[in-house]
């Protein structure tokens, strides 16, 4: 700086690391990030009562209400959370009966008409964009409160995450051992049975696994609208202001996903 | 026998895979199909099982054209032909015995297929067939456990298993080095001989079509262009079969470590 | 059948027998707990089925066109959520993938692990509700839920991708003497910045759908709006939401698609 000139001609001759255009891009596209968040922000926090500050300094004080969980309706929350497990175990199975047609009518390499392929891809995509909440509040509407439309709005929401992952699989198979088996005078079923299923058989288990613990999540929430297990009693609880019983379910709810993910887990190595 | 009458091939995109092929192949030889890659051997060999299906001619396999089969005559055709890949083609996951038993499909019935109910005899099959390419150590390994040469050697077993009249080779050897090649031309060439089963082999290496066949069929863009014994073969045929000089990488070598 | 020679039987037979009949056993019994106490009324339900059907499914697919201006409000405010909620995690998932990330942090990297797994095991709607209760029923309280709940699986993601950048170059720059923060800057984070930006881009596609719902607690966006239509059997608005949802959910699916097929 103590000699313009020299840098003046510095800035001719060395070039820049990046070129102009990409830096330029790069520069527009944080600033257009940074708009974009600190007017979200703006937005979400605007019906704050006491402002943003008012709330995070009073944050730790209410979280204070919730301690020291109550530990002593264990006892009570036992059978709602165990009825979470079995609507998850139920949901996962039906899930993955029906969702092997449709993984196999979305896979590009076995199916070879098309059209199916596209209309079955379609459906799936369609069926991911349903939140979990939403089947649930409509199977409630329509069964009444309880654990059956649980199981339905989780039989539904995991089948399109597991036809999806199933379909993946199946593309990325070898498909020279089925070219074997038709040289060899097999039948369509005997090549899906000999050639596909041992290739897919280990990562289908997997993906069902999986799904189970998203399942195991999401019971809980299709709970909070009805639909059954621990979630309808933390929502009864969280109703009544009875924070220190509703800290009890929660670590509940916190333990019972860690153990599920870590057999999970085990399982999906010792297959894989 | 496999006869091949004014036999055309053209694929979608316009490419033509066979040209007028006119051969006769007899019962019991051992015939070696040379030329360059995408001369046409691969269509040439495969139309015999129809994996592909020539547009025009006829083709006579035991004297009934194929090319009108479907469904149940396709299959039974495909059971009567074994066929050997250059990949193998192995179900990785499955154990070796799976696998060789896989040849025995076509013979089985789908609801005993599916519930693993063979035979005893197919089973005994399948074991004396893995013994007579002594790999019969590694029945219950599996397969993606095996080496390059034991996985070809389990793939002639499953032909064996299928107790077939034809065996065709599609490039069997492409992916092995020198000694292992050998090792599976020997034995594809001793089935050939025991068991007089007509056999077709696609190479592309000449010293060991020289070697193991009793005769060449040169092809070249779709055309054969040489079909004649070993006996009149000499480099000028395979220079001409090549429409160039022969090379260093058109010999496999390693013919006396075998 | 005497001139038969079958093949030996495999030798851990026993032992493998013994492994596949305990666990057939085992899932065999889970089955039979699960279907046993499960507590459905079949009759109860079929019997309302049959009387709700009419008022509920054909409904849906009438959604309720008046209702489009509140709708959109909503969606939008559930983008925002999810944007600045994501832009959040983002960032926070940095410092925690380094510390969880093996070739960073040595054995420390358990500590970091442990913390993105226990993250990971709340879920969104648990954290909702605790931050509704603690800085109150806004859009505010969503962004909190999504910001702490996606950077446990982002920052497991982040942390992998660490974990498999090219060590050479940071040993060619430790040799050129260069220092960490240098080392950071100029050989770690130009191996990193595309994938993480595809994740987080990713991660912004699952916060779409997760701030959908998070209203259902109080935690603002198109959740607090199924959660009235739900309880005032409104069936005509909740087609207008869930139209809603699908569209804004697949139009950025493929945008989100589209940029990350740019970046990576």
């Amino acid at each position: 700086m103590t000699n313009p000139k020299n840098s003046i001609a510095d800035k001719k001759t060395i070039p820049s690391i990046y070129p102009t255009k990409t830096k330029l891009q790069v520069t527009v596209i944080f600033f257009v990030i940074l708009a974009l968040y600190l007017f979200s922000m703006k937005k979400t926090t605007e019906d704050m009562v006491n402002g943003l500050d008012g709330a995070l300094g009073n944050m730790f004080r209410v979280l204070a209400k919730f301690f020291p969980p109550n530990f002593e309706i264990l006892k009570a929350i036992w059978n709602p959370m165990l009825e979470t497990i079995q609507m998850a175990i139920i949901a996962t199975t039906i899930a993955a009966i029906i969702t092997i047609p449709l993984a196999i009518l979305s896979a590009r390499n076995v199916t070879t008409f098309k059209p199916l392929y596209y209309i079955t891809r379609i459906f799936l995509n369609l069926l991911r964009t349903i939140p979990d909440v939403v089947l649930a509040v409509v199977f409630v509407g329509l069964f009444g409160i309880g654990i059956f439309p649980g199981i339905l709005a989780l039989i539904i929401f995991s089948l399109g995450i597991l036809a999806k992952l199933i379909s993946e699989t199946i593309e990325s198979v070898d498909m020279n051992p089925l070219e074997a088996m038709r040289a060899s005078g097999a039948n369509t079923l005997q090549m899906i049975w000999y050639a596909l299923v041992p290739q897919i058989a280990p990562q289908f288990t997997s993906l069902v696994l999986y799904v189970f613990e998203i399942n195991i999540r999401a019971s809980v929430i299709l709970g909070l609208v009805g639909a059954g297990g621990i979630g309808l009693t933390l929502n009864q609880q969280i109703n009544f202001y009875n924070y220190p019983n509703a800290m009890t379910i929660i670590i509940v709810i916190f333990i019972t996903v860690i153990i599920i993910e870590y057999i999970s887990t085990k399982l999906r190595e010792a297959l894989l | 026998m496999i006869e091949f009458k004014d036999v055309n091939l053209v694929y979608p995109n316009g490419t033509q895979g066979l040209k007028n092929i006119n051969v006769k192949i007899n019962d019991g030889e051992f015939v070696v199909i040379v030329g360059l890659s995408g001369a046409g051997k691969s269509t040439f060999i495969r139309s015999i099982n129809r994996l592909v299906t020539p547009t025009s001619g006829s083709l006579l396999v035991d004297n009934e054209d194929i090319l009108k089969f479907r469904g149940k005559d396709l299959r039974k055709l495909r059971t009567k032909t074994g066929m050997i890949f250059q990949n193998y083609n192995l179900v990785k996951r499955s154990n070796v015995l799976k696998n060789v038993l896989a040849g025995r499909l076509g013979h089985t019935g789908t609801l005993r297929s599916i519930f693993n109910l063979y035979k005893k005899e197919d089973v005994s099959l399948a074991y004396e067939s893995l013994k007579r390419v002594h790999i019969d150590e590694k029945i219950y390994n599996r397969a993606d456990e095996l080496s390059g040469g034991q996985q070809q050697r389990v793939s002639i077993a499953r032909v064996l298993t299928q107790q077939p009249k034809y065996i065709l080779a599609d490039e069997p050897v492409a992916s092995l080095d020198p000694p292992t090649s050998h090792q599976v031309m020997n034995y594809l060439r001793k089935i050939n001989k025991e068991d007089k089963i007509t056999t077709l082999v696609n190479l592309h290496f000449i010293d060991m079509a020289m070697e193991y066949a009793d005769r060449i069929i040169g092809m070249r863009a779709g055309e054969v262009v040489f079909d004649g014994p070993v006996s009149e073969v000499t480099e000028k045929t395979f220079e001409e079969i090549y429409g160039r000089a022969i090379r260093e990488d058109d010999l496999r070598g390693g013919a006396e470590q075998a | 059948m005497a001139n038969l020679t079958l093949p030996p039987k495999p030798k851990n037979s026993l032992y493998k027998k013994t492994k596949t009949i305990i666990i057939l056993i085992l899932v065999a019994a889970l089955y039979v707990w699960t279907f046993l106490s499960i507590d459905i009324d079949w009759a109860r339900a079929m019997e309302r089925a049959a009387n709700n059907f009419h008022r509920v499914i054909p409904r849906l697919f009438d959604p309720d066109w008046s209702a489009m201006g509140d709708v959109s409000d909503k969606m939008f405010e559930t983008v925002l959520i999810a944007f600045a909620g994501s832009v959040m995690a983002a960032i926070l998932s940095i410092p925690l993938a380094f510390l969880a990330a093996k070739n960073m942090m040595g054995i420390f990297s358990v500590i970091g692990k442990w913390i993105l797994s226990a993250i990971r095991a709340f879920p969104d709607i648990i954290l909702a509700v605790l931050f509704v209760v603690a800085v109150g029923p806004t859009a505010f309280a969503g962004v909190l839920a999504i910001a702490i709940g996606s950077c446990g699986m982002l920052g497991k993601m982040f942390s992998e991708i660490i974990e498999q950048i090219d060590m050479d170059i940071v040993q060619a720059m430790q040799a050129n003497g260069a220092n960490r923060i240098q080392i950071l800057f100029t050989a770690v984070f130009p191996q990193i910045i595309p994938e993480f930006l595809s994740y987080a881009i990713y991660r912004f596609e699952v916060d779409i759908r997760a701030s959908s719902i998070l209203g259902i607690v109080g935690a603002g966006g198109i959740g607090t709006m199924i959660s009235f239509a739900s309880s005032n059997r409104n069936w005509n608005e909740m087609g207008m939401i869930l139209l809603a949802i699908i569209i804004v959910v697949s139009v950025i699916d493929f945008a989100s698609a589209k940029i990350r097929s740019k970046i990576v």
